[in-house]
């Protein structure tokens, strides 16, 4: 899968960053290891460049006395380098400002990791090359993986040895372009031994410790990843030429916290680019909870959005449950799944009260991660608000209300009674009882409701003064108050008990559609399968029709539809079309042509455009939201579906072509093998009969050889022609009632000469029905089963025919004493071109025979098979090979 | 018996042509060639051959034609030669008039057997009334046969079957011919009845379909009364 193009620096920030006027390009040949010849590409480059006539000076070569590349350093400029002294020693360094004097177009600055003598003006090379570049001039220089900084650590860990002189990341990022120098490691253990590398003894000691190929494969690797993080696909089709396996040997996987929030979107993108980059398995990660469902519509449009982005751009989709502590529950996943990072969205600043009561879940996360690398993704533009804090809602149907008056009602009525049967201290009680079970009923808004009615009631009826709705002790607002908050904890729980028990219901309904969907969907075996199980489950989940329409050819056809429909009008047509082109949603209810009658939602898997999916309602109304989520996560799997087939079909065509083109070898072989076997018998044996004075006996046996040879290469064309027309579908056998006996007699009058050699003993039951079949046809079966007989079993012995009736079939088995099959390869035989492995013993013979025998069989809608022999004819069991034919009868009643 | 016969040979391979006509003349016969069908059909007016042999296919026209064009206006018997992924061809040639045909590629033994059977009898006026093949002998005029002396219990139609392939042998009888012949036109298409009373005849003369001495099987075609059963 190509990565979202969003993510990729674009070729031209590329280009920009490149052109940084007035500065000069870096351009680094990068090696995993000495000896790599990076030195030498360098100067092979350069040599171009000298060529095509830029100014190119040799500013420092390192040749480390190899003679190669002292070799291809001749014809280059060169600058004479800078004596110095070095702790003591005579050195030579780089003429830095001979060079900045110079001013050549292009220097050629090898090992830019070195580190400059004492006096120098930068204690490193790197620094020199960076005033280079600041001149103006263009740099090559070449470096080993193992001195970036950064990586040094890893690098001694992988080869124990740590190398002093480094380059900060910084360095290599200077680099405008970067050229892998890529070695296999096998190529430079061999240049080492050569002593091409080190001179011999030093090469020795290298080649036990540091050039291990273990080692070198591991640098390889590095080397290659930090080539890749950089640059790009250039190098990335270079690691791919070179099968160079992708990830590293520890999977570790990134993970993407996903939520409602709109950082979500970021955080899936800054974990896709490391995934990129770390060429790792990522996984986006929702945790479920209750509150979910009863959020607002914008917020759980983002969610599915968030996650839909998430699989489009490779990622695993996990869901987890989990109520109270969800940090906990996200790193125990991420410890389970072997996750190195955990990318999360920002937080949206939350109300003070939120803030008291509990942390927020990527801050808890932060605080918690432990040996995790935490990234926190803030979404880009917009300003994240503070989410407001909402009224739970009150509204509720008039029932509920009803049922609020009708409980005071019956508390008031309880209330009388009880003051009559005796005097009760608070009747109040009475009507909280009422509260409380409205509360817990209907929810909060008819529980307040409740409250204030009851207490009302109350009051009038019951306290002093009587039938009067003035409150005369304090006593009585304390009952108010009691009455409020009791129905405020009770109805607000009643109302989160029955969200979460419809959202659970809203769920587990979704779910089960999906579920049904895609469980249709995987029992689908070609593409009309899935288009047909789609429209039509669309339309009865949604209640609506549906379309589907994919790319014929040039233009946007209908290629399913529920209840069938193959044609749109204008305005659709344009509408689908613009869906296909923008893989944007199009026509009813949407941003572009709105008042389309269809509404059309592109089907993406990965990056593939597959179709577009067309739905309209009997009543022209529009999509409802929540309809919208779970028409996009049917129209996810819809494409999945279709992709998993497109793959399948690739693959098979793949395999098809691999097949044909090994069935095309096998036929030159075969031509050339079994068109010229007979040919040379037939020139040879017809020339010595021309010019040869023989005696009558000899020619007499010259022109049988001639005759039988002569017949042997019929046999194979017509076994040729008869694959030809089996592989176009062009034979069409003419079926007729037909007598075994007399194919048989056929086949054995043509097979006469080739069967001289053998006795052939034929067995066929008495009054055998007539079969089914097309004479010629199965005469040439029977002629090509009789060749391989004759073919593998040893002159002298005997080829049996035998034929009996079996339930609804005739049975007719050829049999030789001959080596036999391999049970394995039993079925295999009728394979084209195969023949059981028979080393030197193994005569002429095409391989087709018995494909062509199983291909006209089953053309007459009869069997064959291969089996060893069996006690028959007084001969002991499973002796040579016995081939089955079984065909239909003409008249199955009859023996039936 | 028509030695010095003159045979017509149209076949475009001159190599097939010139098979031909060592063998044809080696056994007699005079032998006349030609390589196209329209050479074919003015031979056939101008030298009357006593048997034509036609190639199916030829370069100028589809052998079919030559035969239909032939057929209005001459009698001489022919004898095709069709490839055998031809099937098609063969049963249309034979339908369209042609007497027998060989499959190529084929044995010159057995292209002369045919044509001896096609040949054989053009002309005589009376087939005689008795038969002797081998050990059978066949009596038209009292309706017996019997084998090796032994007489043969034969219903009418098995006998009358027996006599029309005796009497063409070597030579193609088509499944329609005797059907016609010996059922009426009317059970032209009824196979049926014939492979039943071939399988009963076989079983009287004591053949064997899986290795005839009699009567051979044409599949799809026809039968064959062999020329000169093996003893």
């Amino acid at each position: 899968m190509t990565p979202d193009a969003d993510i990729r620096p674009s070729p031209q920030a590329l280009l920009t960053q490149a052109t940084r006027e007035g500065r000069g390009r870096l351009k680094v040949f990068l090696g995993a290891a000495p000896g790599v010849g990076k030195t030498w590409a360098m100067l092979d480059d350069a040599h171009r460049k000298h060529a095509d006539g830029v100014d190119v000076v040799a500013a420092l070569i390192e040749t480390h006395g190899r003679a190669e590349t002292q070799a291809k350093l001749a014809g280059l400029p060169q600058l004479a380098r800078k004596p110095v002294i070095h702790k003591g020693r005579a050195l030579t360094e780089m003429d830095l400002d001979g060079l900045l004097a110079r001013k050549p177009q292009l220097a050629l600055i090898d090992e830019l990791a070195h580190s400059n003598a004492d006096d120098s003006r930068h204690e490193k090379r790197w620094q020199d090359v960076e005033e280079v570049l600041a001149a103006g001039i263009d740099v090559y220089t070449t470096l080993n993986i193992q001195h970036i900084e950064t990586l040094n650590e890893t690098v001694a860990r992988i080869t124990g040895v740590r190398v002093r002189e480094t380059v900060p990341d910084g360095a290599l990022e200077m680099a405008d372009e970067i050229e892998l120098i890529d070695l296999p490691p096998d190529e430079l253990v061999d240049r080492l031994k050569q002593g091409k590398v080190y001179p011999a003894d030093q090469a020795a000691r290298a080649l036990g410790s540091f050039f291990v190929k273990g080692n070198l494969t591991a640098l390889r690797e590095l080397a290659m990843r930090a080539a890749a993080d950089r640059v790009d696909a250039q190098l990335r089709e270079h690691m791919a030429a070179n099968a160079i396996a992708g990830p590293w040997p520890t999977q570790e996987r990134i993970l993407v916290c996903i939520n409602e929030s709109p950082a979500a979107r970021e955080a899936i993108r800054v974990a896709k680019r490391s995934a990129d980059r770390a060429r790792a398995e990522w996984i986006a990660l929702n945790v479920a909870q209750a509150r979910m469902e009863a959020l607002p519509e914008a917020d759980k449009d983002r969610l599915a959005g968030s996650l839909r982005l998430a699989e489009r751009l490779g990622a695993e989709l996990a869901t987890l449950e989990a109520e109270h502590d969800v940090a906990e529950a996200i790193l125990t996943y991420a410890r389970d799944r072997n996750v190195r990072r955990i990318v999360i969205g920002r937080p949206r600043p939350r109300p003070v009260w939120a803030r008291l009561t509990s942390e927020d879940v990527a801050t808890d996360v932060l605080r918690r991660a432990g040996p995790f690398e935490v990234t926190v993704a803030s979404e880009p533009d917009e300003k994240p608000k503070a989410s407001r804090f909402r009224l739970p809602r009150l509204r509720s149907e008039p029932r509920a209300w009803g049922e609020s008056a009708l409980a005071v009602a019956i508390a008031s009525g309880c209330s009388w009674a009880a003051e009559q049967l005796f005097p009760v201290a608070s009747l109040s009680v009475i009507y909280m009882t009422a509260v409380v079970v409205v509360a817990s009923r209907r929810g909060l808004g008819p529980a307040m409701a409740a409250a204030v009615l009851g207490f009302m009631a109350y009051n009038f009826l019951f306290t002093h003064p009587r039938y009067s709705f003035h409150v005369s002790r304090q006593g009585e607002l304390l009952t108010l108050g009691l009455f409020l908050a009791a129905s405020l904890v009770t109805g607000n729980l009643a109302a989160r008990l029955r969200a979460r028990v419809e959202a659970q219901a809203a769920i587990a309904d979704r779910t089960n559609k999906l579920y049904d969907f895609s469980r249709r969907v995987a029992a689908a075996a070609t593409a009309d399968d899935v288009i047909w199980a789609s429209v039509s489950h669309v339309a009865t989940t949604l209640r609506c029709e549906a379309l589907l329409l994919m790319p014929r050819g040039a233009e946007l056809r209908v290629v399913g539809g529920f209840p069938p429909e193959d044609r749109l009008d204008v305005r659709d047509q344009s509408a689908a079309q613009f869906a296909w082109e923008k893989g944007e949603a199009a026509g009813r209810g949407s941003d572009t042509l709105p008042t389309a009658r269809w509404f059309f939602l592109p089907l993406v898997a990965g990056e593939r455009r597959l179709g577009i999916l067309g739905i309209a309602y009997a009543d022209d109304r529009q999509l409802a939201r929540t309809d919208r989520r779970l028409l996009d996560a049917l129209i996810d799997q819809i494409a999945l579906a279709l992709e998993r087939l497109r793959l399948t079909e690739d693959l098979a065509a793949t395999q098809l072509a691999t097949e044909t083109e090994r069935l095309r070898t096998a036929l030159l072989n075969s031509v050339s093998h079994d068109l010229r076997t007979p040919l040379v018998t037939i020139i040879g044996a017809a020339g010595h009969l021309a010019d040869a004075d023989l005696p009558p006996e000899a020619r007499r046996d010259l022109a049988e050889n001639i005759r039988e040879e002569g017949e042997r290469l019929d046999r194979y064309v017509q076994n040729l022609l008869d694959m030809t027309r089996l592989g176009h579908g062009a034979l069409k056998p003419r079926l007729a009632p037909q007598d075994v006996a007399e194919i048989v007699g056929g086949a054995r009058s043509r097979m006469k000469g080739v069967l001289r050699g053998h006795d052939l003993r034929v067995e066929l039951e008495a009054n055998l029905p007539l079969i089914l079949a097309d004479g010629v046809l199965l005469e040439q079966v029977l002629v090509n089963i009789l060749d391989n007989a004759a073919k593998y079993a040893p002159e002298g012995t005997e080829i049996g025919i035998a034929a009996r009736l079996a339930g609804l079939c005739v049975e007719v088995a050829v049999t030789d004493r001959g080596p036999g099959i391999p049970r394995d390869d039993q079925a295999r035989v009728f394979d084209m071109f195969y023949r059981v492995a028979g080393g030197d013993r193994q005569r002429a013979g095409t391989g087709l025979g018995l494909a062509i025998c199983k291909g006209l069989v089953e053309a007459m809608g009869g069997t064959i098979r291969a089996e060893s022999g069996r006690a028959e004819m007084g001969w002991p069991d499973g002796i040579g090979t016995r081939i089955v034919l079984a065909l239909p009868l003409h008249n199955p009643e009859v023996a039936a | 018996m028509s030695a010095h016969a003159r045979i017509l040979v149209v076949d475009d391979e001159a190599p097939i042509r010139r098979l031909l006509r060592v063998a044809l003349e080696a056994e007699g016969y005079g032998v006349i060639e030609a390589g196209t069908a329209r050479e074919g059909l003015a031979m056939v007016a101008r030298e009357t051959p006593a048997l034509v042999v036609l190639d199916l296919g030829l370069p100028d026209a589809d052998g079919l034609s030559v035969l239909r064009d032939l057929r209005g206006w001459s009698q001489a018997p022919v004898l095709i030669l069709s490839v055998r992924a031809d099937e098609a061809g063969k049963v249309e040639a034979l339908d369209a008039g042609a007497q027998d045909y060989v499959v190529k590629p084929f044995g010159v033994k057995e292209f002369l057997a045919r044509v001896r059977g096609l040949l054989r009898d053009r002309g005589a006026e009376a087939v005689p009334s008795v038969l002797a093949i081998g050990p059978l002998q066949i009596d038209a005029a009292d309706h017996s046969a019997a084998m090796d002396g032994v007489p043969l219990h034969l219903t009418r139609r098995e006998f009358d079957l027996l006599w029309m392939l005796a009497s063409h042998r070597g030579r193609l009888v088509t499944q329609e011919m005797i059907l016609r012949a010996i059922w009426g036109p009317a059970h032209a298409a009824d196979s049926q009845y014939l492979r039943v009373y071939i399988r009963q005849l076989r079983q009287k003369l004591g053949d064997d379909a899986a290795n005839p001495r009699f009567i051979a099987t044409e599949p799809g075609i026809g039968y064959r009364f062999l020329e000169a059963p093996d003893p």
